[in-house]
């Protein structure tokens, strides 16, 4: 079970050593300290490992994350887990802006707050926020599922393509072609497995679904104020 | 880029450590802003008295702010006091002599750039990383209330001290600024008719000119900041200062990063947190990120 605190070591050695994991690593634990707000700690992570980061941390922290869990016992800085492929990145705190960005698999679940532009392109990621998200969050969605048990804020799901936002309180308002939908059996038993793997317990049926209203696919005259 | 950081004390027993504190904060976001440092302190408050800070051309020193100092005494008929901090001075006298002071400067000393004007706050900027000018400048002795600081990487204009923040054009009214304003020139313009002068093209000065001016014209800091959200465009994340006063605004889109921690002692400002790592119990700071379009704003009194 490796230490590393980072008030000694530097990051890089740190990264390094990540990347250097294989699959049947026994090395599979990990501890960070101090990472005292530091970038891209525990990016491009690889292996199924877990690594625990002591504190708060800042940009792009687990981004482009495949098989590994990643747990940030504080607050996250702008793109948390950006690019995640696959795994699970946990946030206790906040994160800032941006978080889940552009997304193609894996958990992300943050304990408190998620700043604007949470899930911004997301195309597959499942995101869970205990808190409320911030304006333009799934910004230009393609795939995946937000889920937000506090409020979202202006702007929600603007320009989305494909991709299910559930989210328990108040939504501030809808982007362009973003619309809310009956969810369906399929819908609620999506959103308890999510909730489940995140380990949050919160009943489904306390969500409201939006979605795409699919009107901006393709091009009509009398979409242009919204192109 | 660029890095902000700010710092504004409820408890004056941090007063002593206000330059340090600030110090620590900037070098930490040296990799943001490596081009220029710059940072305003709102020291005692010493009713009555005035302070020009002025920065001397290459070579200026004692002996050329003792020149001055000299001078304006006799020009003004009051006492002039100096202390020279790297390439700047700062110059104290009466209040009521202030006006003559910076008439004997204009006239006399075109050399001497003037940087700030006020009763309490001092300006210093210069080119280089922060710890370099921090150091040179000796941040970590000054004392005071509050204080802000700016890193600045120049992307669309020269690496120079004019172009370095913060920007003040009002009496210990400073603001810093990361991001860029699209309409600097219009506001410009109504500006200069409405008196104000302005010595740079940078639209972070516009910036700072347009609060002055609503405050001139009897709005409050915070109403003035809510104002600007109606007048300026473009992209910002704001931090500014006056005498008493300390206020963050972002823009509707706040794509400017910003974070923010609050605990009973201070309130502090950093474009990233690991800014404020070095402060006093971050561990239990309320740590949070200011809403966009949404003006934050203190007062001590």
């Amino acid at each position: 079970m490796p230490d590393v605190d980072l008030s000694e070591t530097p990051l890089r050695e740190l990264n390094r050593a990540l990347h250097a994991l294989e699959p049947g690593t026994n090395e599979t634990h990990w501890h960070v300290a101090n990472p005292a707000g530091r970038h891209s700690i525990a990016v491009g992570l690889d292996a199924p490992v877990t690594v625990e980061i002591g504190g708060n941390v800042g940009y792009y922290c687990a981004g482009m994350n495949k098989h590994a869990t990643v747990h940030v016992r504080g607050n996250a800085g702008v793109g948390l887990a950006e690019n995640m492929m696959s795994g699970v990145v946990r946030v206790d705190g906040d994160a800032s802006q941006a978080a889940g960005a552009t997304g193609r698999g894996g958990l992300l679940v943050i304990g408190g707050n998620a700043s604007g532009r949470c899930g911004i392109s997301m195309k597959g990621i499942d995101i869970v926020v205990g808190g409320s998200v911030g304006p333009m969050s799934a910004f230009m969605a393609q795939a995946g599922t937000l889920v937000v048990l506090g409020d979202a804020g202006e702007a929600l799901g603007d320009s989305i393509y494909e991709a299910r936002l559930f989210v328990r309180g108040t939504v501030k308002s809808l982007g362009a072609d973003c619309e809310e939908k009956t969810p369906t059996d399929e819908d609620r038993s999506i959103l308890a497995d999510v909730l489940s793997r995140a380990g949050v317990a919160a009943d489904p049926s306390e969500f409201r679904l939006y979605g795409s209203a699919r009107r901006l696919y393709h091009f009509h005259v009398d979409n242009v104020d919204a192109y | 880029m660029c890095g902000i950081a700010g710092l504004f004390l409820k408890d004056t027993s941090l007063e002593p450590s206000l330059g340090r504190l600030l110090g620590g904060m900037m070098i930490e976001l040296g990799d943001r802003g490596p081009d220029s440092s710059g940072f305003a302190v709102y020291g005692a408050p010493a009713p009555g008295q005035a302070k020009l800070t002025i920065r001397l051309p290459d070579g200026g020193g004692q002996h050329a702010a003792r020149a001055i100092a000299d001078g304006a005494t006799a020009a003004t008929g009051h006492a002039v006091e100096v202390r020279v901090r790297g390439t700047h001075a700062v110059l104290s006298m009466p209040e009521e002599a202030r006006d003559a002071l910076r008439a004997f400067l204009a006239a006399r000393h075109p050399e001497a750039h003037l940087v700030s004007s006020g009763e309490r706050m001092e300006i210093f900027k210069d080119i280089g990383r922060p710890e370099v000018v921090a150091d040179a400048y000796d941040l970590a002795a000054m004392q005071g209330s509050h204080a802000i600081g700016h890193t600045r990487m120049a992307t669309e204009s020269a690496v120079t001290i004019d172009g370095a923040h913060p920007f003040s054009t009002g009496d210990d009214q400073c603001l810093v600024h990361n991001g860029s304003l699209s309409n600097h020139n219009a506001v410009r313009r109504t500006l200069k008719r409405e008196g104000l002068a302005f010595e740079t093209e940078n639209d972070s000065e516009v910036a700072a000119g347009y609060l002055t001016w609503r405050m001139r014209e009897g709005a409050s800091l915070a109403q003035a900041l809510e104002q600007a959200l109606s007048d300026l465009d473009g992209f910002y994340t704001f931090v500014v200062g006056t005498r008493t006063g300390f206020a963050v605004l972002r823009d509707p889109i706040a794509c400017k990063p910003a974070v923010m921690a609050e605990t009973d002692q201070w309130v502090a400002f950093g474009s990233e947190y690991r800014a404020l790592t070095g402060l006093p119990g971050i561990e239990a700071a309320r740590v949070f990120e200011p809403e966009p379009a949404t003006v934050y704003a203190w007062e001590r009194t």
